[in-house]
């Protein structure tokens, strides 16, 4: 509260982020970094850096890799980890598919959005993690806007969105059973717009996927897709070469590109502040039904 | 550009998530796809059902109410605003203190129509113990009383007679219809007799110097950072966030509760050294002497020491199903400090709406009361109404891990 007129917007949302990070430290036995290469988690590492340098992060960055990731990301994961010498930790969805826990969608449009909770529960499970840091944001979503800071999932990592604690001050309650587990959500008081600023200022690099290049995609639900292996195609896709980029990074089955000229992170930001759309307006996902995140959370996904 | 956290509070029914909406809409903050997406659902009077635009559970759209505190954003070129939509029903007084302790500014709604009511008591009173510095009063649904000064004007005069015996240091009232837009973001042309400004233009000017100008230093160790690596063979720091006041390089520190004193070597963060830091900034302060501090202690500036005792006086929220009863034990959580703790007495519960004490054997769901507390190891505070990040604390049930309760030290 006090002197808080000192500091600007940016800066006030980076301490709340490394206190609470710093809270996990603290609080938890063994923590996990949920990374996905999208640009949310690569700001949580960066904010990690602030936390906990000149020491080592006191947990692993966590990527439950779908298999039907951008390569760009993928290699983006690898050199961030090689970089911060920081320990990474990938879990296969294929390989929860292949033991028979997951089971992959069938139609036009399957997506292993929804089956990448199995193997995310059976990492948490191996590794006995009793907190994952997540990027989620609150302006992402609606359910999300209802979500606490710390938001504890049962044995069944299950989110009831009418049981949470109450979350006061900024004293965080991190305390569980043997089996459940906290979501910890350190940027969720930033917006899409916020978290772009934030890249700018601190010159944070990103995947190339969020500048504008040309690509091969196909319409679907007048969304632009990308085309890739993981897609099927029929006779009615046209596939065009167009100049888009990603605004938000997923599996290359949902996440639609935008088509934009933005090469630079200030192109980007004019790019946003313009926008008539949600960010997870381009995410299949999402628009499967009203209530599509709340069941997802309430089935464990992150 | 700086931030505003505010909390929205009024009955079920005031229009608290059609403000919001209506904030939302005509600053331009919602999205082409939100629209439709709410547009599909249905419309109200005519009207999009702005409302949609925060009840993001099922289970509220359903029903059509609030449940839990949602967190809503917007920004003007000239602030980021985080507003914390919190239920009205009595039931969920608990989430209207999560929504509000963490706000500058409480936006009350009434009815027109129906003038101050029993909930508009009972959350000016949580307003006032909560210490928000700011409340707004919004008369709300003024199109339905035909835009009229007079029943704005004896609104204002029954809140202010109400008001006298609470502690908010500023209130202003408003008048507005949040389902047309009257007075939100633009001046309503229906109401000419208002001359001041929108709620929004309201919002945007205020000035956030809400507590005494140079409070006490203060700063509660999170973690000790110790890299023991070659390049950082003897580093130690002490990472945490300043929770009140400045710390300069070569300042006098006591570390509390031990009493054990140094001076600040250097505030690291990441980017580099820096001689003075401000609240709430978080960094690693090093120390010049090796003495004892870990987490859970707070380092103050010597002179200036808060106090430290195992016996405590406070305001509590009761949170949880199971009622609570003098002699329990709980974890009392205050700053990054945990300490076993146990409730002496209730002196009294408050009747929120009436502000009469009264005398109980125990406290219940969302009831509020004032109780003493012995901790088992010294606590070092200020009170709640000095500086609120060392005078606030939660108290955990150790069988159930729940938060059971808000506290504010006296």
């Amino acid at each position: 509260m006090t002197d808080l007129h000192r500091l600007s917007h940016l800066d006030q949302l980076e301490s709340e982020a490394i206190y609470i990070l710093r809270e996990v430290a603290a609080q938890f036995e063994r923590p996990a970094l949920l990374f996905s290469g999208g640009k949310d988690s690569i700001c949580l590492v960066h904010l990690a850096l602030k936390a906990f340098r000149p020491g080592k992060f006191p947990f692993p960055l966590v990527h439950i890799d779908t298999g039907h990731n951008f390569d760009e990301a993928l290699k983006f994961r690898d050199d961030l980890a090689a970089k911060t010498g920081e320990k990474l930790v990938v879990r296969f969805v294929q390989d929860s598919i292949d033991q028979g826990k997951a089971v992959e969608e069938k139609g036009k449009f399957p997506s292993r959005n929804g089956i990448q909770a199995v193997t995310l529960l059976d990492t948490i499970a191996e590794f006995k993690f009793d907190a994952c840091i997540g990027g989620a944001r609150r302006d992402e979503e609606k359910a999300r806007a209802k979500e606490r800071i710390f938001s504890v999932r049962d044995e069944f990592g299950s989110w009831d969105p009418k049981l949470q604690r109450p979350e006061l001050w900024n004293i965080y309650n991190g305390k569980i059973h043997v089996g459940e587990n906290v979501r910890v959500f350190p940027i969720s008081n930033w917006t899409e717009l916020d978290v772009w600023e934030y890249i700018r200022k601190e010159n944070i690099e990103l995947p190339s996927l969020y500048f504008s290049h040309q690509r091969e995609i196909v319409w679907r639900e007048d969304l632009v897709f990308p085309v890739s292996k993981f897609i099927s195609l029929d006779n009615s896709d046209k596939v065009e070469t167009r100049t888009v980029r990603f605004r938000t990074v997923g599996d290359m089955t949902c996440t639609a590109a935008v088509e934009s000229e933005a090469n630079t992170i200030d192109d980007i930001i004019r790019e946003i502040q313009v926008s008539r759309t949600t960010e997870r307006g381009s995410r299949l996902d999402d628009k499967r039904s009203e209530a599509a995140m709340e069941d997802r959370k309430k089935g464990g996904y992150f | 550009m700086d931030i505003l956290r505010f909390i929205t509070a009024g009955s079920v029914d005031d229009g608290k998530s059609t403000l919001i909406g209506r904030l939302l809409y005509d600053s331009k903050s919602i999205f082409q796809d939100q629209l439709e997406a709410i547009e599909k659902a249905g419309q109200v009077n005519g009207q999009i059902n702005l409302a949609l635009l925060t009840d993001g559970l099922k289970a509220e759209r359903e029903q059509g109410i609030t449940i839990d505190v949602a967190y809503k954003y917007f920004s003007t070129p000239k602030r980021k605003f985080i507003i914390a939509d919190a239920p009205g029903h009595v039931q969920y007084t608990r989430n209207m203190v999560t929504g509000a302790s963490n706000s500058d500014l409480a936006i009350i709604l009434i009815d027109a129509r129906k003038g101050v009511i029993e909930q508009t008591y009972r959350h000016s009173y949580i307003v006032s113990l909560l210490r928000i510095p700011y409340v707004v009063v919004c008369v709300n649904k003024m199109d339905l009383v035909d835009f009229s000064e007079e029943v704005f004007l004896n609104i204002q005069k029954q809140y202010l007679e109400f008001a006298k015996d609470l502690d908010l240091k500023s209130i202003h009232f408003l008048p507005i219809s949040a389902l047309n837009g009257d007075n939100v973001v633009d001046l309503s042309t229906s109401m000419p007799w208002w001359k001041e400004k929108s709620l929004l233009g309201f919002l945007e000017d205020i000035e956030l110097h809400t507590e005494e100008e140079s409070p006490a230093p203060r700063f509660p160790v999170q973690n000790v950072i110790r890299p023991q690596t070659a390049e950082y063979h003897d580093y130690r720091g002490y990472a945490g966030q300043i929770r009140s006041g400045h710390f300069t390089v070569g300042d006098s520190i006591t570390v509390l509760p031990s009493g054990l004193k140094s001076k600040i070597k250097a505030i690291d963060t990441y980017a580099g050294s820096l001689k003075t830091a401000y609240a709430p900034m978080s960094v690693t302060i090093r120390l010049e002497d090796e003495i004892d501090v870990s987490r859970g202690d707070m380092l103050v500036i010597s002179g200036e020491e808060p106090t430290t005792s195992q016996d405590l006086e406070a305001h509590i929220c009761w949170m949880d199903q199971k009622v609570m009863t003098p002699g329990s034990k709980y974890l009392l959580r205050q700053t990054t400090n945990s300490v076993k703790a146990s409730i002496r007495t209730l002196e009294y519960r408050v009747e929120t709406s009436t502000h009469e004490k009264k005398e109980q054997a125990n406290l219940g769901l969302n009831e509020i009361g004032k109780v003493t507390i012995r901790t088992a190891k010294p606590v070092a505070y200020d009170p709640y109404s000095k500086i609120r990040g060392t005078g606030s604390f939660i108290l955990v049930d150790e069988g159930t891990n729940q938060t059971v309760a808000a506290g504010m030290l006296l």
